[in-house]
């Protein structure tokens, strides 16, 4: 364990775009007939403008997916690619699974590699879920022994024994991924690629993925795991790779760059109100310790700060403690009818105090809503703001602390006694 | 345990590739299995569909080449002399029309998956081969029927069967690489089979070929192909022309040479372009 089993130094790939995109931006494949107009009208231009400069090589432009990535990833890691759409995380799958080359630099695998960028990739609709398997498996990179080794588990965890010999094309779509996933679920290698698969299937299902994943990664196996489900990546992954724009932003433990990622993606919607108008100034949490920790069952105390041209008869302010998911825990309502704000003109300071914060350690936002209820409009909203840290405690418990083991805490107090001899 | 090791470098995957092709031998097999399956899938249009195009083609041409434009045939019943040339001319057709495709047909594969890709077009020679041996089987009925024994040299049928592999593959290395470069280039496919079974000596026995021409017809590497096909069922009676065959055998090398190195070459690019 601990050895390094992938080595990627100076990793660049790069594309060639430009004049063979259509009006979409999609890519569209070289025609011949295209390819012997271009040149005819080449020689043509260059018969009746001898001096101009042939266009051609202007209109294409370089596109780098992937830019000078170093990494070392050690055995056993699982790690998890995150960042946004064209970030270059499914070019760095493909490059490490080989389908397609990379530019510049070397990658040294010290394993054997098998890539699971789509679920059923080469699933025939015409044959029967036992060929698939075997076919699927083939092409996974399992040899027929091990194939036939794990038949009869693959067929018990993708639940299709009834249908083994009904062609794919008459399963149901869950069916369908069930078995696809299944086969992939049992390959062995030492290093597994999996691309966005999980998206499919039911929630039981996925669970049942995310479990196999797990008892994998607890053998020892290496896993990179792209998703843009930060639940799945927090669950199955130690480390965490932030890609933006084809270079790694961040290499760290993976609550610290899920944490990152989501915090530099949400916008931080300061919608620019005019400032005639009535909003809300500024939003505080006056509790914090160390820039962003709210130590662990402590007081919380929230400040916000609104502005009005004009009274408002029946305000409301409203806020939403979220984690990184976006999942509300605690929502918390004021009407201007329980205590007066905003009813007249000017700057108001709204406080809002929990005696003790049973969030369990974790990272947090705060959304604010801010409306005039009387014609239910909302006046202004100020989303994932104040990002906050519940710290773990630092009296060790008998047990370890876990990361995700709950959202919320409560003391409690045991009592045991012994009830009977046998 | 076994070690695995591998590098991946800019510009040098291509070392590994012959050992790859090993490595990945147990997966072609897989896939040329698949094709077959579902090819013969709905088993009764599948084998009819190999016995039918042969014989079909075999009677139009025995009755337009052989009773309308009455061209010789040495004695032997025209039809067994077309058919020895539909043959390997068959094995040829399918493994091209097939094959040339193959790449864009399974385009989720490339993308998705390595392995070496001369897989692909490949597997369409090991179908073509089964067709091959039902339409074999044909011959010895038609046989039976003219009463004809075939000659001793019946016997070098397997290394004949190689020759025609060798440009059968060379071709469907060129038309799949050129189909995923230029997609209206599967339209020229059809033509070229077409066209090549008019200029190949498949209706007619090349002897009626004047000989001062017949080095240069030779040029195509279906002739010296189907030359010894003829040679090797009849026996003496269409004696093989030798410099023309030797001719005919360098091509096809040629060929299948140039057609493995030119797929290696754009190979590279497959995933980034289909």
């Amino acid at each position: 364990m601990g050895n390094t089993i992938i080595k990627i130094e100076n990793l660049s790939k790069k594309y060639i775009i430009g004049h063979d995109r259509d009006a979409q931006g999609a890519f569209q494949y070289h025609s011949l007939r295209d390819n012997l107009m271009h040149h005819a009208r080449g020689i043509y231009q260059r018969l009746r403008h001898p001096l101009q400069v042939n266009r051609e090589n202007t209109e294409l432009e370089e596109f780098w997916a992937l830019k000078d990535i170093n990494l070392e990833i050690k055995q056993g890691d699982r790690i998890g690619i995150i960042g946004r759409n064209g970030a270059g995380k499914s070019t760095l799958l493909k490059i490490l699974s080989r389908i397609t080359e990379p530019t510049t630099g070397k990658i040294t695998i010290a394993g054997r590699v098998a890539s699971l960028l789509e679920v059923g990739t080469g699933f025939h609709p015409e044959l029967n879920g036992r060929e698939n398997i075997y076919l699927n498996g083939a092409i996974l990179g399992m040899t027929r022994l091990e194939i036939k080794k794990k038949f009869d588990e693959i067929v018990a965890f993708a639940e299709v024994e009834k249908f083994l010999d009904t062609p794919v094309k008459r399963y149901s779509s869950g069916m369908y991924v069930r078995l696809a996933f299944a086969v992939a679920a049992h390959l062995e290698p030492e290093i597994l690629l999996v691309d966005e698969v999980l998206a499919v299937g039911d929630a039981q299902f996925q669970k049942k993925c995310l479990g196999k994943m797990e008892d994998m990664s607890g053998e020892g196996r290496t896993v990179f795991f792209v998703s843009h489900n930060m639940l799945n990546i927090r669950q199955l992954c130690n480390q965490g790779i932030l890609l933006n724009s084809g270079e790694i932003v961040l290499n760290s433990d993976v609550s610290t760059v899920v944490d990152n990622y989501l915090y530099s993606s949400l916008p931080t919607n300061r919608n620019d109100k005019n400032s005639s108008q009535a909003h809300i100034k500024d939003v505080k949490i006056l509790s914090l310790v160390n820039n962003n920790f709210q130590p662990f069952l402590s007081r919380f105390k929230l400040s916000i700060t609104l502005y009005t041209p004009h009274g408002i008869s029946n305000a409301a302010i409203s806020y939403q403690i979220i984690d990184s998911s976006g999942k509300t825990l605690i929502y918390n309502l004021l009407h201007s009818s329980e205590q007066e704000f905003c009813h007249i003109p000017g700057e108001f300071t709204v406080e809002s105090v929990i005696p003790v914060l049973h969030l369990y350690p974790n990272s947090y936002f705060i959304n604010v809503f801010f409306a005039n209820s009387d014609i239910r409009v909302r006046l202004d909203k100020l989303l994932n703001c104040c990002h906050f840290t519940v710290p773990f405690p630092e009296e060790t418990r008998t047990y370890y602390w876990r990361k995700d083991d709950a959202v919320y805490i409560e003391k409690n107090k045991w009592s045991c006694r012994h009830v009977s001899q046998k | 345990m076994k070690e695995y090791h591998l590098t991946i470098e800019a510009g040098k995957l291509h070392q590994r590739y012959l050992k790859d092709l090993w490595v990945y031998r147990e997966l072609f097999l897989f896939l040329a299995w698949r094709d077959i399956l579902i090819r013969y899938k709905r088993t009764i249009i599948g084998i009819a569909w190999s016995v039918i195009r042969p014989l079909l083609t075999m009677l139009v041409f025995t009755v337009v080449f052989g009773k309308i434009a009455k061209l010789p045939s040495n004695g032997v019943p025209y039809a067994i002399m077309v058919y020895c040339a539909m043959l390997p001319w068959q094995l040829l057709a399918n493994t091209v029309s097939e094959g040339g495709n193959a790449l864009i047909n399974n385009n989720s594969l490339v993308s998705k998956v390595y392995f070496p890709r001369i897989i692909i077009p490949t597997t369409s020679l090991i179908v073509s081969l089964i067709d091959f041996g039902i339409s074999m089987s044909l011959l010895g009925l038609l046989m039976l029927w003219y009463q004809f024994f075939p000659s001793w040299t019946i016997i070098f049928m397997p290394i004949f069967l190689i020759l025609t592999c060798v440009p059968a593959l060379g071709l469907v290395y060129w038309i799949s690489g050129l189909n995923v470069k230029y997609r209206d280039f599967r339209y020229v496919v059809p033509f070229i089979v077409q066209f090549g079974l008019y200029i190949s000596p498949v209706g007619f026995s090349s002897s009626v070929i004047p000989d001062k021409w017949r080095l240069i017809y030779s040029l195509n590497p279906m002739v010296g192909v189907i030359d010894g096909f003829r040679w090797m069922v009849i026996g003496g009676g269409s004696n093989i022309f030798l410099s023309g065959f030797l001719l005919s055998l360098g091509l096809s090398m040629l060929l299948f040479l140039s057609g493995f190195l030119f797929f290696r070459k754009i190979e590279r690019e497959f995933a980034d372009f289909i």
